[in-house]
């Protein structure tokens, strides 16, 4: 299993024992070359003493080498015997020797330091030449004594290590543990959480470490609970929007059948009527709304001609437009405009547009195809209220209608023609127009187009 | 009795001034928060209908500045988002009554008149006043039994009156009570009312205040 508290372990535990091993490495070979250099300069020093103290003649040099008494003899126990000494003649003659030194030449070697096998006992030894006296002076030690020695320290680290390391180990466990609390802190705490539990995660007293966790954990609680949102207000809005119409019909359906006022009882049947037209309008618009937003951005290869397209959608609402009392002028262009654009979603976004503007207009609603260099524009405008300017941002939203809104609107137009716009890579932008009015532009780019 | 109705859909809105008028209501209807609220500051009314979903806002935050302003209004929240949550949200911010779309006309006059009625502190549906019954909800009278032809402002000037009986209501409150805003005002409209009234009732039952309007005659007065 992948555990952040097992791979911290394993790094933890690795560093400790390479450290252990490497401070045990260098204890080693520094106290090697230490132990060799004091030990060296023993061998020296208890060379030229044994010399000086034959130079001074305070040691008869006898031939009965058998019977010498140890020139040098150590003072402590463990350690006992550690330098033996030779005193040769210059012609080979063992003159004396330590009680711990072999019979045999320690070395071969005539002067200085020297390393010699004796009875399969590796030797160091210095040697002191006093051609005065006629002899020469041995002293060594073993490099088994030597070993000993570093053995020695090398073993009390290691031992020592022995100890210390499962210590170690069982508190880089608990520092470990204790150090992961935040996680899984962390980790319960999402556990326990419903899923309609969408309120951010407390950032307050959280490590730095994992804070960019918790920051995207509750970015992402963000746009989750946005979209629920959206969707929660799609419904209202849509259960508001079917539901008014539905009791208005009914209200007017029961007005109708408790009056006996002939002038009342035409008026309720004239609104029902109309309520039918309004509430049909958006079933469609739901409809439309609800393909478009299945649908996909669709690229579109054929190049479609604008000036027949609108015109197409004007015929369609003539008689709708005639009912009204409101007339569609149509700009027809001296040359045609083309674009690519996916004809049905075109369409779509302006038959809405259109229809928007016959639901604002007083007489006149004037469209027209543009070529406008980077883009192909088709323009609607209408000589109705317009949207009040703070509310331009807002009415291209689902169900937003503003404080001019029409007897019929459903505040879905122009959300309609914007995300259709949209899937064919264009959009839909409004402004206000002097003296009154608005004009809606479908603009499509023309390298998309 | 007086109400205001507050909702934006035109065609509801229409069957709500129209319905709730010939169920015996004097109806002002208007589309959106702010001419609610310009409404709510000229009149007193009996009554709010209150849509919740208003184009230039939410009811609710218009009924939530009424309270703050300590006005006591008796508010119907009328909405198509009737799930308990909401209706919850609607109580809580000073609705006294929450009804969902789409309703029924005769049962939302019905709720009306009862929010009015406990509005006014009454426990009955009927008032009476020495022998004389007015039911709000059916639009009849009688008298010691008898029933009693009332045309319809006719009504509202007699319930208007027996719904205070001891306390003087003024010719213009009158008025208030008779004619919406859509409708214009015929001058002495009152004194013709009260007339007829007397004709019907008996000419002491009601009582002129010279100045101050008129109300209804005490026990053996």
């Amino acid at each position: 299993m992948n555990s952040i508290r097992g791979r911290l372990l394993a790094i933890l535990i690795g560093t400790t024992l390479f450290v252990w091993i490497a401070a045990i490495t260098w204890i080693y070979t520094s106290t090697q070359a230490e132990v060799e250099r004091v030990l060296d300069a023993r061998l020296t020093e208890a060379a030229r003493m044994v010399n000086s103290l034959l130079a001074d003649h305070r040691i008869p040099i006898r031939d009965d080498a058998t019977s010498s008494k140890p020139a040098i003899r150590a003072a402590t126990k463990v350690y006992e015997r550690q330098l033996s000494c030779q005193i040769w003649s210059l012609d080979g003659t063992l003159v004396a020797r330590s009680e711990s030194a072999p019979g045999l030449p320690l070395t071969k070697a005539m002067e200085g330091f020297s390393e010699d096998i004796v009875d399969g006992e590796t030797w160091r030894v210095f040697t002191i030449e006093n051609p005065e006296l006629g002899v020469r002076v041995m002293v060594g030690d073993t490099l088994r004594m030597r070993d000993r020695l570093v053995g020695d320290v090398v073993k009390g680290m290691v031992h020592s290590a022995a100890v210390a390391i499962p210590f170690l180990v069982g508190l880089i466990w608990l520092s470990v543990s204790h150090g992961l609390i935040p996680l899984s802190d962390l980790a319960c705490a999402l556990s326990r959480r419903s899923a309609n539990e969408l309120s951010p995660l407390p950032s307050a007293g959280i490590p730095k470490e994992i804070a960019p966790a918790v920051q995207a954990i509750n970015e992402l609680f963000g746009r989750v609970e946005a979209a629920r949102e959206r969707e929660r207000s799609f419904t209202a809005f849509a259960a508001h929007e079917l539901k008014t119409p539905l009791a208005g019909l009914k209200t007017q359906a029961q007005v109708a059948l408790s009056s006996t006022d002939a002038a009342v009882h035409a008026n309720a049947l004239q609104q029902i009527v109309a309520g039918v037209d309004r509430t049909s309008r958006l079933v469609n618009q739901l409809l439309d709304m609800a393909a478009l937003e299945a649908s996909d951005v669709q690229p579109c290869s054929s190049d479609e001609s604008l000036n027949h397209l609108v015109n197409s959608v004007v015929a369609d609402l003539l008689s709708l437009a005639s009912t009204r009392g409101i007339a569609i002028e149509v700009d027809s262009s001296k040359h045609d405009v083309r674009a690519k654009v996916e004809p049905q979603f075109f369409i779509l976004a302006l038959r809405n547009l259109l229809e928007n503007a016959l639901d604002h207009a007083k007489s006149v609603v004037r469209c027209q195809a543009l070529d406008q260099g980077q883009w192909v524009r088709v323009v609607v405008e209408d000589d109705g209220p317009g949207i009040l300017e703070p509310e331009l941002e807002r009415v291209t939203a689902k169900f937003v209608r503003g404080r001019n809104k029409s007897m019929t609107g459903s505040g879905l137009g122009l959300a309609i023609a914007k995300i259709a716009m949209a899937r064919i890579g264009g959009k839909l932008t409004l402004h206000n127009r002097e003296p009154t009015g608005l004009v809606a532009m479908l603009e499509i780019p023309r390298q998309a187009a | 009795m007086r109400i205001l109705v507050v909702e934006d859909d035109p065609l509801l809105l229409d069957g709500l001034a129209i319905g709730l008028g010939l169920k015996g209501f004097t109806v002002d209807a208007v589309a959106n928060c702010e001419d609610g609220r310009i409404a709510v500051g000229m009149h007193s009314y009996d009554c709010i209908v209150l849509d919740v979903m208003l184009p230039d806002g939410s009811g609710l935050d218009l009924l939530k500045e009424l309270r703050a302003a300590k006005n006591c209004t008796p508010v119907l929240l009328l909405t198509a988002r009737d799930q308990v949550p909401e209706r919850i949200a609607g109580l809580d911010a000073g609705g006294d009554d929450y009804v969902g779309k789409p309703f029924d006309l005769d049962e939302l006059a019905a709720r009306l008149r009862a929010l009015a009625r406990r509005g006014a502190g009454r426990a009955t549906a009927y008032l009476e006043w020495r022998g004389v019954v007015l039911d709000p909800a059916a639009l009849r009278a009688t008298k010691d039994g008898v029933s009693l032809k009332l045309t319809r402002r006719e009504f509202a000037v007699l319930r208007a009156l027996m719904e205070r009986p001891t306390a003087i209501v003024s010719k213009a409150a009158l008025e208030e009570a008779l004619y919406g805003w859509q409708e214009e005002i015929e001058s002495n409209a009152v004194e013709v009312h009260v007339h007829h009234l007397r004709a019907k009732l008996g000419q002491d039952f009601i009582k002129t205040v010279r100045g101050l309007g008129y109300r209804l005659a005490e026990e053996g007065a």
